[in-house]
């Protein structure tokens, strides 16, 4: 069982993030980069299927050099193995772009199954599984709250704001999760060491045969064409209680709809 | 949002910017390791400190361990988290990859330890004893001790106690009373009480090593008639695993202000409560020669005391970012030059004194874990670099260091929490917030560990007087290396204000010991401590402030001001001990007990 986990390295969305004012796109350089939160469960997905059937766990990741951090703690927590596809010319790439980028990776890449979380924190569109399976004509069974490999048949329950749908495809597939799935291990000392001796190859566009200029901020399908702030937060109402406080409290979040 | 428990960045700049901890990837112990390992050990000890160790902090201390039919019961949080803890690997971080370690620079691994102890002090200790008790076997124990124990102790299976104080006999340890007899095959069996034992009993792990302070009948009086003994709770059998209960049993536990998550126990030892072997006494195995044992076990009480100080460093470290967090939020009063009561109310931390406290909290913190860490790194030194000269000088240094490493931060690291609670004001006394629980928390540093009396005595009775004064002439010639480094830098004052405190803590030394009274020279040898003591953080505030170079992030423009703070606010006060020293004051010495 060959499983490619698709990982992305995003500001940490703890912090402060903000947009590079030059371009809009999303400000790297300064932030705190970590994996996106919810990729760390399709990794432990990943190692999980491979513990029980065996095979191999490859990471994909496409972005500047600093993701290498985020390639490294993947393999810290048990893959085997990682792609990194770095390439300037992509910078500001729309995610369509971008699945062109992956599928050609993938296309290089043997896989029966290729996990990623459901959506990142920073683009936030939620659309690459789809748009991926569309690209290696591949099924695609997306936000997965459970899955399992049965022989060449992958099933998943995907999670629904009322219950869950049973799901099956033929491998290979694509699958996304949801953070409801697991529960991502930590790195162990041990895999931090085995880390550094794990094979990690990197990419160019030239490498992977794509075209330079079907990518980057130039002819990307979308871009942030302006951005505001959010506005500050307002002064805020004082309820005065002169014996009627709770009136005024609820009459102030009825005023609001809150109640 | 920031870390309340510990700064990353700070760590970030004492390892890197500062101590250059990546240079020692040259040396063969620590050729496997990179920056990039120490960040995924630092990223996962931060990790895991917030996400299982913090989150219970408070509820280990409103739910503190209970003895319960000879048992004891605690939260299951504690559990949950050590087990997190020993899944990673933390455990034999530092230790030889031979037994399952990762050979990782002292210095990280304390940096590392540091988030489990500021995060949660309470749960942190049983792998703190655990590693220090390990230690001691791999240094001193047979190769059948450390096969035993020490492999099931890194792989937190089992974990470790030092049993040293008796009910009659804590900081005097020449009184101690439990005896090993001496049997036919070999073992010793031990009868006696030790009180104090942290971790002494629990059910986190399915065995528990008691390393104990025991006299052999027969043997020299005193501290020389010491020997050490291994006193598994269960005996071990031949293929290692589980075998009999051993005659070690809890008597009770002890209920304490602070570090409540950690179970203080009194244990009694041979009273029949079991019988292994058919027999009452509790089965001891002993460690290296017989009589020994102090020495042993002070090999493990150097390191811990370092532990303890950086214990004490990082509970006022998180105190001092709480208090800094809620300064910054909390609005309350108008500036002293405009009273205008239409006019907004300003944040806490543009009034001035508060300013000022979180200064003090922050030189206090900040400098604590500087001084733990360099401390770390004569660790380092001391045991890989590359010539025998070098490991000896990181050795004296690091001997004459550790009564400051352990009693600084600890004297500091409570002043810095008192001064968070008096930052939140009212709040900070209620138990709604968390700085109350860190203060009652770290006032056991000064005690455990040898008391801070102790640590005085050792200071200025042993560590700067033995070998001819060679630990104070090295650490003199060291602190004497950055000074004239300061030399046209901005902070050439400074230095010259860290020289003046030492020329003259040398001198007052030579005085001390020149009056041929070491009844007085150490009656006020306190007061000699806090002298050295600042005078050495005074050295690595210098240190930290040359080492921020030309950056100008506030960060670096932080370190200099909490530099500068020092320098103003805490170095002069060097002086007023070494007065009181140089006048060779008889007030404490000739107080009789009925004027007290």
């Amino acid at each position: 069982m060959n499983i490619v986990v698709l990982v992305k390295q995003v500001p940490d969305s703890g912090t402060q993030r903000s947009l590079d004012p030059s371009d809009n796109t999303v400000a790297r350089a300064a932030a705190d980069n970590v994996i996106n939160e919810i990729d760390e469960y399709a990794i432990e997905e990943a190692l999980q299927v491979k513990e029980a059937q065996g095979g191999e766990v490859t990471i994909l990741t496409v972005g500047p050099a600093s993701a290498t951090d985020a390639i490294r703690k993947a393999l810290s927590m048990g893959a085997d193995r990682a792609v990194h596809v770095q390439d300037d010319a992509i910078h500001g790439s729309c995610a369509i772009q971008t699945s062109g980028v992956l599928a050609a990776a993938l296309q290089q890449l043997e896989y029966d199954l290729v996990l990623m979380g459901a959506t990142s924190t920073d683009g936030q569109v939620a659309v690459m599984p789809a748009l991926l399976a569309e690209r290696l004509g591949i099924p695609q069974l997306s936000g997965a709250q459970k899955l399992t490999v049965e022989g060449s048949t992958v099933k998943v329950e995907r999670q629904t704001d009322g219950g869950f749908w049973a799901l099956e495809a033929p491998l290979p597939a694509i699958v996304s999760t949801w953070d409801t799935i697991n529960e991502p291990r930590y790195p162990s000392f041990k895999g931090i060491m085995a880390a550094k001796k794990k094979p990690v190859e990197t990419k160019s566009l030239a490498d992977l045969g794509v075209d330079p200029s079907s990518v980057g901020l130039a002819t990307a399908t979308s871009a942030v064409v302006d951005v505001t702030g959010r506005p500050p937060k307002g002064e805020g109402v004082k309820v005065t209680d002169e014996g009627d406080g709770a009136e005024k409290l609820v009459g102030f979040l009825a005023e609001q709809k809150l109640v | 949002m920031s870390s309340l428990i510990l700064s990353r960045r700070d760590l970030e700049f004492l390892l890197h910017e500062w101590l250059e901890v990546e240079t020692l990837t040259k040396r063969p112990r620590f050729a496997e390791h990179s920056r990039e390992t120490f960040d995924a050990v630092m990223e996962l000890a931060e990790q895991i400190a917030t996400e299982h160790f913090a989150p219970h902090n408070r509820k280990a201390d409103e739910n503190e361990p209970r003895f319960v039919d000879g048992r004891v019961q605690m939260i299951p949080e504690v559990a949950q988290a050590l087990a997190v803890f020993v899944e990673s690997g933390i455990m034999a971080g530092t230790f030889d990859e031979e037994y399952g370690g990762m050979q990782l620079p002292q210095t990280v691994g304390q940096a590392a330890f540091a988030w489990f102890k500021a995060a949660n002090v309470g749960t942190s200790s049983y792998p703190f004893l655990t590693m220090g008790n390990a230690r001691l076997l791999l240094a001193h124990g047979s190769q059948e001790q450390k096969d035993t124990y020490v492999r099931p102790m890194l792989e937190g299976r089992w974990f470790g106690t030092m049993a040293l104080s008796e009910p009659q006999a804590g900081s005097s340890l020449a009184d101690i009373t439990t005896r090993a007899e001496p049997q036919e095959d070999g073992t010793y069996r031990l009868v006696g009480n030790k009180m104090w034992i942290s971790a002494g009993d629990h059910e986190l792990t399915e065995n528990i090593v008691h390393l104990v302070l025991a006299k052999i009948p027969g043997g020299p009086p005193g501290v020389k008639g010491i020997s050490l003994f291994v006193v598994p709770k269960f005996l071990v059998t031949a293929d290692g695993s589980i075998g009999e209960r051993n005659d070690v049993v809890l008597a009770g536990l002890n209920h304490k202000m602070g570090y409540r998550g950690t179970t203080n126990t009194l244990l009694n030892f041979g009273e029949g409560v079991h019988t292994p072997g058919g027999r009452a006494g509790a089965v001891g195995y002993l460690v290296g020669e017989p009589h020994r044992g102090l020495s042993y076990m002070f090999h493990m009480m150097n390191e811990a005391r370092i532990g303890v100080g950086m214990g004490a460093t990082v509970l006022g470290y998180t105190g001092y970012l709480h208090a800094l967090d809620y300064a910054r939020t909390r609005t309350q009063g108008r500036p002293a030059t405009g009273r205008d009561p239409s006019s907004p109310m300003v944040r806490l931390v543009d009034h001035p004194d508060v300013r000022r406290m979180l200064l003090a909290a922050k030189s206090y913190a900040q400098g604590g874990l500087a001084l733990g860490l360099y401390c770390a790194r004569l660790v380092d030194e001391e045991r890989t670099a590359e010539s025998q000269e070098e490991r000896d000088r990181a050795h004296l240094l690091l001997d004459t260091l550790t009564p400051i490493a352990k009693a600084w931060p600890s004297q500091w690291g409570p002043v810095a929490d008192d001064l968070a609670i008096q930052v939140h004001g009212g709040y900070g006394y209620t138990r709604d917030y968390p700085v109350e629980q860190f203060y009652r928390d770290n006032r056991l540093n000064p005690i455990h560990e040898g008391t801070n009396g102790i640590q005085a005595l050792d200071l200025l009775g042993r560590k700067v007087t033995v070998h001819g004064g060679a630990g104070l002439a090295l650490l003199a010639e060291t602190i004497r290396a950055t000074t004239a480094r300061a030399a046209g830098t901005p902070f050439a004052d400074l230095a010259a204000d860290v020289d003046a405190a030492l020329t003259r803590l040398v001198s007052v030394t030579g005085t001390l010991w020149g009056t041929g009274d070491p009844a007085l020279a150490l009656a006020n040898a306190s007061a000699y401590l806090d002298a050295a003591g600042h005078t050495v953080v005074g050295w690595l505030w210098l240190e930290q402030a040359l080492a921020t170079r030309e950056e100008t992030s506030d960060f670096h423009e932080g370190k200099r001001a909490a530099a500068r703070y020092f320098q103003r606010w805490e170095l002069p006060k060097v002086h007023t001990w070494l007065d009181l020293l140089e006048s060779l004051d008889r007030t404490v010495l000739d107080t009789p007990d009925a004027h007290l």
